[in-house]
């Protein structure tokens, strides 16, 4: 193995294959940062171009803006309170925040130096331990992805602490909105009002557009009296080493934020949009200031980006083990490796061990390699969204609104949907509340309601078909942490009182 | 320089009003749109991807594959019903999706008979195939095994599909009792089978042939073996009378002029029998089929009348 890894420097540091991670990154990060695009139509639409390359190149430029696209997402997010991906929601919440305070490049280099963190942590692991964790992969089944799915819903309670009733409402309209349209299991037709266009269902990413963009487009409007620009730079000088040290210094959130994200990402069908999600409750959850994250603090904006660059590495582990993609790009790279007559599987590390390590190292140098590129990147977005007058930014918004909803699924439906559910979010949002939430039920919506269809089938042997959710150990093991999740809020506000005390102690000294 | 450009222009927007009769004479004369009704990545992904550069040989120009998912492909479907018939457009399709979405659901958003495929140019069969560490080896044994257990769980993707329509047609010709479990995609059944969630899968040769290491086909369902599996016997050979299996094609928008359909149908043609095409085609499963625009309607017209047979066996017909 470390043979092969030697070996895979000389076809990586070459002047060509270098330009082309370069090359691979900037078009990721364009990608990411606009919504609508993903990383999964990023690198489908790339695909193409990398038949005239040889499997190894195709494999490392795909890598490459896979990687840069998933980080990207967090610029929108932060700059405009739009995650540019699924992966980003989370980025939002603190991001945004920050970059109202004037503090939009500093956040950006949070999210660089947090991403690149992460992306190291998943690569590391599908290095050295990619066989023994692909097992996991199998062990989830129908039941465990259920639990899994109401473990994610009761992170709303610690996201939405100051409403937690507004928060399940909002989760409870994702749910719904996650019906429309055929079903995952058994293929009933359903809330389509007869418009054969809505089988398809609300796509993910239409929503997102339609919750996050719109509502702060029409914000930004409503406030065009008072405020010329959307918000205000402050420079300092030698803000890029003190935000390095600074980031650094928070180990415990990085590599927890990190290892969530890359176990995530093994699963197959869940990704970046539970990863991060489920990081940033996680890091609100040991925090000791939990009722700061969401004002805009450096630790939501770590633990989101750090984890949805560890799927990256993670999603890869059943893959090129097991020939299971774990995160839906991944799905894309499997088509790519299977065109140039590569089957993933074990055969592929000895048969093929050479392209294997060069496109696992080439990740490394690309993740690497994006920190100088986003950084880059991410002052140019920042200048140009805080110059930009709002009567500007906000149709330009409008603008890539349309274009990102209608390019999901090349479907005009889509854009009416968007622009709805954004009038919809609008109005939500005055009422105080969150899209977090909403959109949440709406990714879970379908992971949970095929677990849950598919584990009452599986339970029809059983004397008991409702008995398939409580017999497997992992199970347990949700349902506990589910539990545990649930009360979080509850216990803390018990024992509030005697940690504050330890608190105040802390911040004397 | 500006007077080259205007030039330019004013033969653009000349090309453009002359382009209808224009078309018949040079069609095709820009890029083709290759439109594919499910996820990147998927297998009618994979087909189309390796079509793709054939294709452009055989046409002269280029072919752009873009996904429009949704419903099962019923989504982009029904768009088909309403794109231009220019013939610059063409959408994959595959059956029995378009004959049995129309029949079971409320509003497909299209009639089967609308789909006017112009070339099928693959099979694939399904299989019954379990874990490869698996006690069952042969089917006998997946029978035995079933009788004693009944209600084992079977899975497999999409519902109704092929592989739920195989799953129930094989239980009535055994008189098994099997319990289908329908995932989102053939690839998501995989780890399913294999981390023993489900017994066994009624699932495609692809599958088979992608992960040869940990699925154990017991037999193909199709009137002969698969390239790609040589000692996979077929259900015929076992004494069933089992075949079922899912069908890809191409099909253009309602309206397309005669002349085109005919090119497009010869480039397709030409393609199916490119030699490197039918290797990376067999070698992942796929079965070469040579359906014309005629041969196609044919095919359609008697799975037609099978499935509409069996669905109403089952009771799944709309009402």
């Amino acid at each position: 193995m470390l043979e092969a890894i030697v070996g895979s420097f000389g076809h990586i540091f070459t002047v060509k294959v270098i330009l082309m991670i370069i090359a691979g990154l900037f078009g990721g990060l364009m990608a990411g940062a606009l919504p609508g695009l993903t990383a999964t139509m990023a690198v489908a639409l790339l695909v193409p171009f990398t038949f005239t390359m040889s499997p190894t190149e195709g494999l490392i430029v795909l890598g490459a803006i896979y990687m840069a696209c998933i980080y990207g997402g967090a610029f929108s997010a932060i700059l405009v309170n739009t995650p540019g991906t699924p992966s980003s929601i989370g980025t939002t919440f603190d991001g945004f925040p920050m970059a109202k305070r004037g503090e939009g490049e500093r956040a950006i280099l949070i999210a660089t130096f947090a991403s690149a963190y992460g992306g190291i942590i998943g690569v590391i692991f599908l290095l050295f331990l990619a066989p023994p964790l692909a097992s996991v992969a199998l062990k989830f089944g129908p039941p465990e992805y259920f639990w899994m799915a109401v473990f994610g819903i009761t992170i709303i309670s610690s996201l939405a602490s100051k409403n937690v009733l507004k928060g399940f409402i909002g989760g409870a309209i994702g749910l719904l909105i996650s019906t429309i349209g055929i079903a995952p299991i058994g293929g009933d037709v359903r809330f389509t009002a007869g418009y054969p266009q809505l089988q398809g269902g609300i796509e993910l990413i239409v929503a997102l557009i339609g919750f996050f963009c719109i509502p702060e487009a029409l914000t930004m409007i409503s406030n065009r009296t008072q405020k010329f620009h959307l918000t205000e730079a402050k420079h300092k000088g030698g803000i890029l080493f003190k935000t390095f040290l600074e980031v650094m210094k928070k180990q415990g959130n990085l590599l927890r934020s990190s290892i969530l994200g890359t176990i995530v990402g093994i699963l197959p069908g869940a990704g970046g949009s539970v990863a991060n999600l489920v990081a940033y409750n996680e890091a609100l959850r040991v925090s000791k200031t939990p009722e700061k994250f969401g004002t805009g603090i450096p630790d939501g904006i770590i633990a989101t980006e750090a984890s949805n660059n560890a799927v990256v590495g993670g999603g890869m582990i059943p893959l090129v083990t097991l020939g299971i993609p774990g995160a839906p790009p991944d799905a894309i790279l499997y088509g790519v490796l299977l065109l140039h007559g590569l089957r993933p599987g074990p055969e592929l590390f000895t048969t093929h061990s050479e392209v294997v390590y060069t496109f696992i190292m080439s990740l490394f140098v690309a993740t690497i390699l994006m920190v100088p590129v986003g950084i880059l990147s991410g002052r140019l977005l920042h200048r140009t969204v805080v110059r930009l007058p709002i009567r500007f930014l906000a149709p330009i918004i409008f603008f890539l609104t349309i274009i990102g909803s209608y390019s999901i699924r090349n479907n005009i439906t889509d854009v009416y949907i968007m622009l709805t559910l954004g009038v919809l979010g609008y109005v939500l949002k005055r009422l105080d509340f969150h899209p977090g939430p909403i959109t949440l039920g709406l990714i879970l919506g379908p992971i949970g309601e095929t677990g849950f269809v598919q584990a009452l089938l599986m339970g029809q042997v059983l004397p008991n078909k409702w008995m398939i959710f409580f017999i497997h150990p992992l199970s347990w093991v949700l349902i506990i942490m589910s539990l545990l999740s649930l009360a979080w809020p509850l216990l803390m506000k018990k024992f509030s009182k005697r940690w504050n005390i330890k608190e105040m102690s802390v911040d004397e000294s | 320089m500006k007077k080259f450009n205007l030039i330019i222009f004013l033969m653009v927007i000349l090309a453009g009003m002359t382009f209808t009769s224009a078309a018949l004479a040079e069609f095709p004369d820009k890029p083709l749109t290759y439109v594919i009704c499910f996820d990147a990545g998927g297998e009618s992904d994979i087909t189309a991807r390796i079509q793709q550069q054939a294709l452009q040989d055989a046409l002269g120009v280029p072919v752009v594959i873009v996904y429009k998912k949704g419903g099962g492909g019923a989504v982009g479907w029904s768009e088909l019903m309403r794109t231009k018939p220019d013939g610059y457009t063409v959408y994959g399709t595959n059956l029995p999706h378009t004959i049995v979405q129309p029949m079971t659901r409320g509003n497909a958003g299209y009639e089967t008979e609308k789909i006017d495929n112009i070339y099928m140019f693959e099979f694939t069969p399904d299989i019954l195939a379990v874990s490869v560490d698996s006690e069952i080896k042969t089917v006998d044994d997946f029978i035995k095994y079933a009788k004693a257990n009944p209600g084992i769980s079977v899975g497999g993707s999409g519902q109704p599909s092929a592989n739920s329509l195989g799953c129930e047609a094989f239980g009535k010709l055994t008189g098994l009792k099997l319990t289908y479990i329908s995932f989102t995609g053939s690839g998501t059944a995989v780890p399913a089978l294999l981390g023993g969630h489900v017994k066994a899968l009624m699932t495609y040769t692809s599958m088979a042939a992608q992960y040869p290491d940990k699925i154990r086909p017991l037999a193909v369902a199709a009137d002969k073996r698969a390239q790609a599996l040589p000692n996979v016997p077929t259900f015929k050979e076992l004494g069933y009378e089992f075949v079922e299996g899912a069908y890809r094609g191409v099909a253009v928008p309602p309206g397309t002029p005669k002349e085109i359909k005919k090119k497009l149908e010869q480039a397709f043609e030409k393609v199916n029998y490119d030699s490197g095409v039918i290797k990376k085609m067999e070698d992942l499963g796929f079965i070469m089929e040579y359906y014309g625009e005629d041969a196609s309607k044919a095919l359609v017209t008697q799975l037609t009348d099978y499935y509409g047979k069996l669905l109403k066996d089952l009771g799944l017909l709309k009402q």
